[in-house]
């Protein structure tokens, strides 16, 4: 249950990109129309889901000092998160490529670019911060993914519109995504009225 | 000023009319926030208070120019095909030493950044200007653009982080030694703390302190800035 609870809490309370800011790089280059968007969002799911755990491993096993080599090796943790996450990326990058074509067509050049997505590195902070067990950081990569993607079908679906609206013309583009951005964090923030302790109970 | 440089022989540290471009441009024509839309991750999130904006602008000013400077001496060295992780690995070490010497030196505002700091390495400004500029210029240009643009990215979140205390917080620097409250029933020059004086009735907006002020404000700042600057305007 507590699985759910942290999956609810990360995607819908507490997301990633309209309460902490994480991503935004790609989220306001990507979200011009929802087809990339998609792309981009379902390609986060992915690397945030299999780069967490693998995290969490790696700090638990290798760094803490009851790990594997007995020391407090806590200050490599920056260069081995974004090794980890490099190396994943390319990875699951060459399986799509195997696997899937369709796939890999449809995420195209954004899987090279989720490795400086400060999503997913990000991610991997907090749950170092949070000290989450292995299942809550397996809980808190898919639903920051699955919130992040969320988040940015949501700006791209009102972009698209917002094209064919009289916009001044200095706001136009950047300046008015970040408005937008704005108000959907005021948005989102009424769903922190959900209670995933609630679920969890029952 | 006369141009020394001679073009076959130029100083390493020559400072002439171009030098000078590589630190001003990224103030306002080619601002890293406002126009190339690098590094807002980190901008929005540490800019509820000034003092951790001050912090921060000062860590991704040292990152960015020492990063630039090391990349552009080794550029000749680093192969093409690796050349993200090399880069990911300059930036990831000099991270570390930024976070643990503001570890060591001011445990506060350490715990306050908390993930921003290590967020710095896959802040895009850091790595879009090392692929932009240092791969490709020699290393002392280099150093003036992260320079630059460290500063660039340091004025907007100082501007924000200025905004959204002062109107969210009343007070400017909170949890610094300099720390005034400017607005507000307690405002440090009030001798007589009633409603009678200058700002004393303003309550605290708390609108400011949301994060998503912070993408208002930015919001607002590009609406200025393109509308001074029309060259910047998207046509799209």
């Amino acid at each position: 249950m507590e699985f759910i609870n942290t999956f609810i809490k990360t995607a819908f309370i507490e997301n990633l990109v309209l309460s902490y800011f994480l991503g935004m790089c790609s989220y306001l280059a990507v979200s011009k129309s929802v087809k990339t968007a998609f792309g981009l969002g379902m390609a986060v799911i992915f690397v945030l889901g299999i780069t967490m755990p693998i995290n969490w491993l790696i700090n638990e096993y290798l760094l803490s000092e009851n790990g594997l080599f007995g020391m407090d090796l806590t200050f490599l943790r920056f260069i081995l998160f974004i090794a980890t996450i490099a190396a994943m990326v390319q990875l699951v990058e060459m399986v799509v490529e195997k696997f899937s074509p369709a796939l890999y067509a449809a995420l195209g050049i954004f899987l090279p670019l989720i490795t400086v997505n400060c999503a997913i590195l990000g991610g991997s902070l907090f749950m170092v911060s949070r000290e989450y067990n292995l299942s809550n950081s397996i809980a808190f990569g898919l639903g920051g993914g699955f919130g992040w993607f969320l988040a940015i079908i949501a700006i791209a679906a009102i972009r698209e519109k917002i094209r064919y609206s009289n916009v001044p013309p200095a706001l136009r583009g950047l300046g008015m995504a970040f408005i937008l951005t704005g108000l959907m964090g005021i948005a989102f923030m009424s769903l922190m009225g959900i209670d995933p302790a609630a679920f969890a109970s029952k | 000023m006369a141009e020394t440089a001679v073009k076959e022989k130029e100083p390493i540290l020559a400072f002439g009319k171009k030098e000078r471009q590589l630190l001003t441009d990224p103030l306002n024509d080619n601002n890293p926030i406002t126009v190339q839309v690098l590094g807002i991750c980190s901008a929005l999130a540490v800019t509820s208070l000034v003092y951790p904006a001050f912090v921060m602008a000062i860590a991704v000013t040292l990152v960015t120019a020492f990063s630039n400077l090391f990349t552009s001496m080794l550029r000749q060295f680093i192969p093409k095909s690796v050349r993200m992780i090399v880069q990911l690995v300059v930036i990831a070490t000099l991270v570390t030493i930024v976070e643990l010497m503001l570890k060591y030196f001011n445990y506060p505002i350490y715990k306050q950044l908390s993930v921003y700091i290590g967020l710095i390495i896959t802040n895009c400004i850091v790595m879009g200007r090392l692929e932009a500029f240092a791969m490709a210029n020699k290393p002392w240009r280099s150093f003036l653009d992260g320079i630059g643009n460290g500063l660039g990215y340091g004025a907007i979140l100082i501007i924000v982080a200025i905004i959204r205390e002062l109107f969210g917080k009343g007070s400017l620097f909170a949890g610094s030694p300099i720390e005034i409250k400017i607005i507000g029933p307690t405002a440090d020059y009030l001798i007589n703390t009633t409603q009678s004086t200058l700002f004393g009735w303003y309550t605290n907006n708390n609108l400011m302190v949301l994060p998503a002020a912070a993408m208002f404000i930015i919001g607002i700042l590009i609406w200025i800035q393109r509308s001074r600057n029309t060259k910047l305007i998207d046509v799209s």
